[in-house]
């Protein structure tokens, strides 16, 4: 692609198709550069209502900043984002971010317990403090990810996996409508990863919309039902019987997905060619 | 030592130097948290001229027009701040420093050119504060401590750091969830359309207006000590965020007691005719405190690390 500047950079992006406006969480036209350097180019999505999406990827395609970008975490040169239709500011109370986890300073004075309760001050609002029931729901939103044994532990006491279990019960507390996590599954022990799957599973069973970026190609077929593959844009998506190929693979990855990985792939799921 | 001269040349010196820790020390907590520890430092230049414009504007040296002016002068700088990183894309700290240092360069010229230099600001009152010239002459016995109309003939800058402490604890207690929660998580606090700018804003504010209050009293030296050592030392004493706010709190005002106390007495007690620097004294004993807690504090402290490593 040749090289362009400021104002025609500008003019091109932000061009995506209009939103959809039943989707749970559309993304179209986003466009977001670090110091003049894109790396989302006009990345559109619309997540299908009540389903489990995946965003895979190789490292630096931009699934983190696709996520932090279309919430309004970061700055973003142009595209627009819709929650059942409506501007995501209006929409705050329906979306519930799990960020990574070393995007906090887990040495922070807090119990287990306060960060679940964190996900309930929205609801509670400004110059409110937690109440006994809020405290009670963060417990048990802390069991049901198997961890109310820990809420009165300081979270740097806590294993990578229980801290992301934290994470994950904080979200739940939120209540919200669509789930957004940004890598979960990463560098977890096997029974943290099992409590994600409970949940994803019961979140599915509740009509919840989630989206989750994942790494990890061989379970994508097995835990989810939609696939959006991003690599400085969108390349391809939808549902993964469809999308999930080893043509988009390649697509999405080039040469570094090694021919024998796409061979275990293809086990893995039946995959079509 | 009778009643009536400790009530009136040394208690208001103790009551602002311990008044003036606490505020900044009850603050400091979430600078340290939110790793802007050196805050105290560059806000207090940042608020010159903010200071100099209140006076010229209102040509008083009151305390309302000096806050308001500071405050303001706070909130332009972290609007510029947000504006050099963008323009100039350049990290926070760079930011910070360019525009902390243009700033109090400003302060000084409006001083020189408009003739507001001679409003008391010399070198050696920024360092070191005058904490001993507060004096409280209407008092004569411990019964005066309960008579309002003798306690409102405290010094000016006590009741105005009582007014400050008031704010600051009001402050802390309204918002206190939203400091956790952007001290924590600033991102996750933007998800839940709890701005985290917003609420960044507000605390760097009240910084500005308890270091004003603190900076007249007590000097630049307390102020910068003040803002960071009650707040590390408890940190190191407890894992909970309440907990530690109470400790710093109490750490803050027993060095403002202690150190005094040290400054005014303790020379005579080796044997020498003199006292020395108070806000000095109430660093060094902050800074003291600190290292105690470094070495004995029951988790962190370095003996509890020793031990667990052996264990």
């Amino acid at each position: 692609m040749a090289k362009k500047t400021g104002g025609s950079f500008l003019k091109e992006a932000g061009r995506g198709p209009a939103l959809d406006a039943k989707s749970p969480f559309a993304v179209s036209g986003l466009t977001v550069a670090y110091d003049r350097k894109p790396v989302l180019w006009n990345a559109g999505f619309a997540a299908p209502e009540g389903e489990l999406t995946a965003i895979v990827g190789p490292n630096g395609a931009g699934k983190s900043t696709f996520l932090k970008a279309s919430l309004g975490l970061i700055p973003k040169l142009s595209g627009e984002v819709a929650v059942f239709g409506r501007p995501i500011d209006e929409a705050r109370g329906d979306i519930a971010y799990v960020p990574q986890r070393s995007s906090v300073d887990w040495d922070f004075p807090a119990t287990a317990l306060d960060v679940v309760t964190m996900g309930l001050y929205r609801r509670i609002g400004w110059l409110r403090w937690p109440g006994r029931r809020d405290k009670e729901r963060a417990r048990e939103m802390l069991a049901l990810v198997g961890m109310e044994a820990f809420a009165d532990r300081q979270i740097g006491q806590l294993s990578g996996g229980q801290q992301q279990r934290v994470f994950l019960a904080r979200a739940l507390a939120q209540d919200a409508k669509v789930y957004l996590m940004d890598e979960p599954f990463a560098g977890v022990d096997a029974a943290t990863e099992r409590a994600i799957v409970d949940v994803l599973k019961k979140l599915l069973a509740e009509g919840k919309t989630v989206l989750v970026v994942h790494h990890d190609l061989e379970t994508v077929p097995v835990y989810f039902s939609h696939v959006l593959f991003l690599n400085g844009g969108t390349v391809a998506s939808g549902p993964v019987t469809e999308t999930f190929t080893a043509e988009n693979l390649q697509k999405t990855y080039g040469g570094r997905l090694a021919a024998t990985q796409l061979a275990a792939l293809h086990e893995a799921a039946g995959m079509k060619t | 030592m009778s009643a009536d001269i400790f009530l009136q040349f040394d208690f208001p010196s103790i009551l602002l130097g311990s008044l003036a820790a606490l505020c900044c020390g009850l603050l400091g907590n979430f600078l340290v948290l939110r790793r802007q520890s050196l805050m105290g430092d560059a806000i207090s230049h940042v608020v010159l001229p903010g200071i100099v414009l209140g006076f010229l504007i209102t040509g008083t040296v009151d305390s309302l027009p000096m806050m308001l002016g500071a405050g303001f002068a706070a909130l332009v700088s972290v609007g510029l701040i947000e504006l050099v990183r963008r323009l100039g894309k350049v990290e926070p700290g760079a930011a910070m420093g360019v525009v902390f240092t243009s700033m109090f360069a400003a302060g000084v010229l409006l001083l020189e050119q408009t003739g507001a230099a001679g409003v008391h600001l010399d070198v050696e009152h920024a360092l070191y504060g005058n904490l001993e010239s507060a004096i409280w002459l209407e008092a004569s016995g411990w019964g005066d401590l309960l008579r309002p109309e003798i306690l409102a003939a405290l010094p000016v800058s006590v009741l105005r750091l009582v007014v400050v402490n008031m704010a600051v604890i009001a402050f802390i207690l309204a918002f206190y969830k939203e400091l956790k929660l952007v001290s924590f998580d600033p991102l996750f606090a933007d998800t839940l359309g709890i701005s985290s700018r917003f609420v960044g804003t507000l605390l760097i504010v009240m910084v500005a207006v308890a270091a004003v209050a603190a900076f007249d009293a007590v000097g630049s030296i307390l102020v910068i000590a003040m803002f960071i050592c009650p707040a590390a030392t408890a940190r190191l004493l407890t894992d909970r965020l309440s907990t530690q706010l109470i400790l710093s709190g109490i750490v803050a005002f027993s060095s403002g007691i202690v150190g005094y106390v040290f400054a005014a007495f303790g020379p005579a007690w080796i044997g020498y005719d003199m006292s020395v620097s108070a806000a000095g004294m109430i660093a060094v004993v902050a800074g003291i405190i600190q290292v105690v807690a470094m070495i004995f504090a029951p988790r962190y402290g370095v003996i509890a690390r020793r031990r667990l490593q052996r264990a």
